[in-house]
């Protein structure tokens, strides 16, 4: 049933599947942040769902001391009972959470085997390395000369030159020098690790996040369903510059993707100019056709 | 029970000999709680700075003071700040938790309390409880002292957090500050070891003739289960961070990927320790609150063997929880689907004792003196703080919520508003028969609202920093943030005051000297010490009482 749910829910946002994005968070952003994959809409309808039940608990519990405090205060009731027991209200208030914690469970354990069984093979993997204090992507698409770069925040200086200066699409802390590009609707395979210490691989509005650990590779995927740019920060704790490693995604069509990826190889720079003009150019085509 | 009591002065020493060589459970307990208030200061103050730094976007206080107190400039103020902010979480973190909150439950209510709940003079072996405080001094100026020591290049203090995971407490911080801190962990962790052994053996043995163990009250029932916790999980820590210790020095590799070892192997040692911990730093605080919510209902505990059997279950399932903090690190699907059912099972005996407390309000007489105003504060700010513990259990969700601010959020309302709410109910409860003088209740309740609001006001907030993906341990955020994070350095302003307003209260008392009584909380506070006068003589219990 729960799943079925989930479909329709699925089903309904598919519709606006590819549309131009810009995912960072907003100013008194108080919930998750859009979902720009099917797993991570999954994580926000658990949340949701979690909610429907940790909400009504706490204000039951807010009723019960408000109304206990007010009814049996010492004024309105100076004779104290002397009850001590009730078994069927202890075994109500232990059977009851139970059968919560089992709805509870069930769209859990659900949500977390999707996390670990993607319905397709991967297109495309990318292997991150986390350094003190930046990211390596490496492709590997088997070619020969594997196509691999250093991402770093991007000093205010350098904004220019990269042509990054509108600060609403590259905020502060949060813009790289060279983003991670993946196509759209491909299912991407991420290996993770670290170079030095322990890093974290997060993205929030793709829903993942895998510890960079040095020695050891994780995996995670991700398919992004918008094009557009997305961005997350490192999340453990790495050091002098642990909030200044982001982690910057962007996500453009298979053919941008293709072009990309042959000239990257050579001119990452030029490669990625290329990219943010053509991206550009397509929003001020759909600006005008509205 | 006749409460005649006299008071023997002959072997009572005066003086600094009656402090430092103190073999009294009460003298010992009073050390504790000077010395976890002191503690609670300094770490107060590391938090404050902290929410000073994130008031607003960018990089403001800390530069400033890192030259101040290292003496740098310029970019390497900057490097040495951001580090030093880095120090600032670590070590806040491990005072609150080693040297306020634990010091302040078992060390200073644990020792005055339970040997008089339970009608013994003393504690079973005084001379150790005198070296379970008395190792605690050093292990805090050695954590206070290695904030000053290098540990990375152009770092100063141990910056790993309190978690201590290595490569970056090890060959990620070379210098010695995080020798001092592990050195000052495995100080507070003999000290901790020993104490407990204490307790096991003070209650089992010690207990006033006819006190069964399913007669004796909550509180010593709750540091019993405590000190199981802390007898069987320190020696796991003591052994994780020696091997850390062996790692920087003795070129061992138990923890380095290079040579074969594993950092993941660390965690799984840490929070084997570190998640029994968290229960070590709230289970006494759930004993103090049964004894505080009955006496001012004026009504026995509801379901006490069902309160009793609990904490125990809290307590034994406590230790098969741990990889929950770890659902990040790589572990496997099964692995993580086991400790997401386990996690969960702790919400049953939680939800017990939460809905226990207000059956013990049911149909009582109820009298909002102080302690039960932090009582019932203590209660709805717990459950607030339970319930989003249920859903970081679930990993598909903990995916998105790990390491960031939801995290913060939910510890800091078990422990900041849950366990240091127990300790203000206890402070308040038991201060009039601790001194024998009675505080001004105008200055405690003042105390308790500014408080109540003030790390609400600090910490609801994180829930939706944590949503909207914001990171913990980040000295600065993306501009986003900014609205929620400057409305939280206000609470902790606020909060901030609130201890001045308790200080204060505390002078207060001192000064007034109002003779509280033997018994100021009348006809609900039926256990033994409420027999004795306040204060209780020097050596209690001269004649054993009864128990029916």
């Amino acid at each position: 049933m729960i799943r079925n749910i989930l479909a329709l829910v699925g089903g309904a946002s598919a519709g606006f599947a590819v549309t131009s994005a810009m995912a960072a968070p907003r100013d008194w952003e108080w919930t998750f942040q859009p979902a720009a994959t099917d797993m991570m809409r999954q994580i926000t309808w658990f949340q949701d769902y979690t909610l429907w039940f940790i909400v009504p608990i706490t204000i039951l519990v807010m009723v019960l001391l408000g109304y206990c405090m007010f009814r049996f205060s010492a004024k309105r009731n100076p004779v104290p009972s002397q009850t001590t027991h009730n078994t069927l209200i202890e075994v109500i208030w232990t059977v009851l959470p139970v059968v919560v914690l089992i709805a509870i469970a069930i769209p859990s354990f659900q949500l977390l085997t999707a996390q670990y069984n993607p319905k397709d093979a991967p297109k495309l993997t990318v292997k991150a390395t986390g350094n003190q204090w930046n990211w390596d992507y490496e492709y590997e698409t088997g070619d020969k000369d594997k196509l691999s770069f250093n991402s770093s925040i991007l000093a205010d200086a350098d904004r220019a030159k990269l042509g990054k200066e509108n600060r609403d699409e590259y905020p502060r802390l949060l813009t790289v020098n060279h983003e991670m590009v993946v196509p759209v609707n491909a299912m991407v395979r991420v290996l993770v690790t670290g170079a030095d210490v322990i890093h974290s691989f997060a993205m929030p509005p793709f829903g993942i996040k895998v510890d960079a650990v040095p020695g050891r590779m994780n995996e995670t995927w991700f398919k992004a369903e918008k094009e557009g740019i997305f961005y997350g920060q490192c999340s453990e704790l790495c050091g002098k510059d642990h909030a200044f490693m982001p982690i910057a995604i962007r996500v453009v069509s298979q053919q941008q993707y293709d072009n990309w990826y042959k000239t990257a190889k050579n001119d990452l720079d030029g490669a990625n100019k290329a990219l943010m003009a053509e991206v550009d150019h397509n929003k001020t085509k759909v600006a005008a056709a509205n | 029970m006749a409460a005649v009591q006299e008071v023997h002065d002959d072997h009572r020493p005066h003086g600094w000999v009656r402090w430092v060589y103190s073999t009294n459970h009460k003298d010992i307990g009073t050390l504790y709680l000077i010395f976890a208030i002191c503690a609670g200061c300094i770490g107060a103050f590391l938090s404050i700075m902290m929410r000073a730094e994130l008031m607003e976007p960018g990089i403001q206080i800390f530069p400033g003071l890192a030259s101040m107190v290292y003496g740098v400039h310029g970019d390497a103020a900057l490097d040495a700040g951001k580090s030093m902010y880095n120090m600032f979480t670590s070590v806040h973190a491990l005072i609150m938790i080693f040297f306020m909150i634990m010091p302040a439950m078992i060390g200073g209510f644990g020792n005055w309390m339970v040997p008089i709940m339970i009608g013994a003079p003393d504690m079973a072996f005084p001379r150790m409880n005198n070296i379970s405080f008395w190792l605690l001094v050093p292990a805090f100026l050695l954590l206070l002292l290695s904030m000053f020591m290098p540990s990375a290049a152009g770092a100063w203090g141990p910056g790993g957090g309190w978690t201590l995971y290595p490569p970056l407490s090890t060959s990620g911080q070379p210098g010695p500050a995080m020798d001092l801190a592990i050195l000052s962990i495995h100080l507070a962790g003999a000290s901790s070891i020993l104490g407990a052994i204490n307790f096991i053996t003070t209650i089992f043995n010690m207990r006033a003739p006819g006190m069964t163990l399913h007669k004796m009250p909550l509180f010593p029932w709750a540091v019993l289960v405590t000190a199981f916790l802390l007898l069987l999980s320190l020696p796991v820590l003591a052994g994780a961070i020696t091997m850390l210790l062996t790692d920087r020095n003795f070129g061992t590799s138990f923890f380095a990927p290079d040579n074969g070892g594993d950092p993941i192997l660390f965690q799984h040692l840490f929070w084997f320790f570190g998640h029994p911990e968290v229960y070590i730093l709230i289970l006494p605080g759930f004993g103090m609150i049964s004894q505080i919510v009955s006496t001012f209902s004026k009504k026995p505990v509801f379901g006490y063997l069902g309160m009793v059997y609990a904490m125990v279950a809290i307590g034994a399932v406590g230790f098969v929880v741990w990889a929950h903090h770890m659902y990040t690190t790589g572990i496997s699907l099964d692995t993580q689907r086991y400790f997401v059912f386990a996690t969960m099972v702790i919400a049953v005996p939680t939800g017990v004792k939460v809905f226990s407390w207000i059956a013990t309000m049911w149909g009582g007489s109820i009298e909002f003196r102080t302690p039960m105003l932090w009582a019932i504060g203590f209660i709805f700010l717990f459950t607030v703080g339970g319930v989003t513990g249920v859903q970081l259990a679930n990993a598909g969700l903990d995916r998105s919520m790990q390491d960031t601010y939801y995290v913060v959020a939910h510890f800091h309302y078990v422990l900041s508003l849950g366990a240091v709410f127990a300790i203000f109910a206890g402070w308040y409860y038991w201060f009039p028969k601790m001194t024998g003088y009675m505080y001004n209740s105008f200055i405690a309740r003042l105390h308790f609202w500014i408080t109540f609001i003030g790390v609400n006001i600090i910490f609801f907030p994180m829930h939706f920093l944590g949503l909207a993906g914001m990171p913990r341990r980040y000295i600065d955020y993306p501009d986003a943030f900014a609205g929620w994070n400057r409305i939280e350095s206000y609470g902790s302003y606020l909060a901030g005051f609130g201890v001045l307003v308790f200080l204060f209260g505390v002078f207060e008392a001192f000064a007034k000297k109002r003779v509280a009584g033997a018994n100021p909380w009348g006809p609900g506070a039926t256990t033994l010490e409420w027999q004795l006068p306040s204060p209780p003589p020097f050596h209690q219990w001269e004649q054993l009482p009864r128990i029916r």
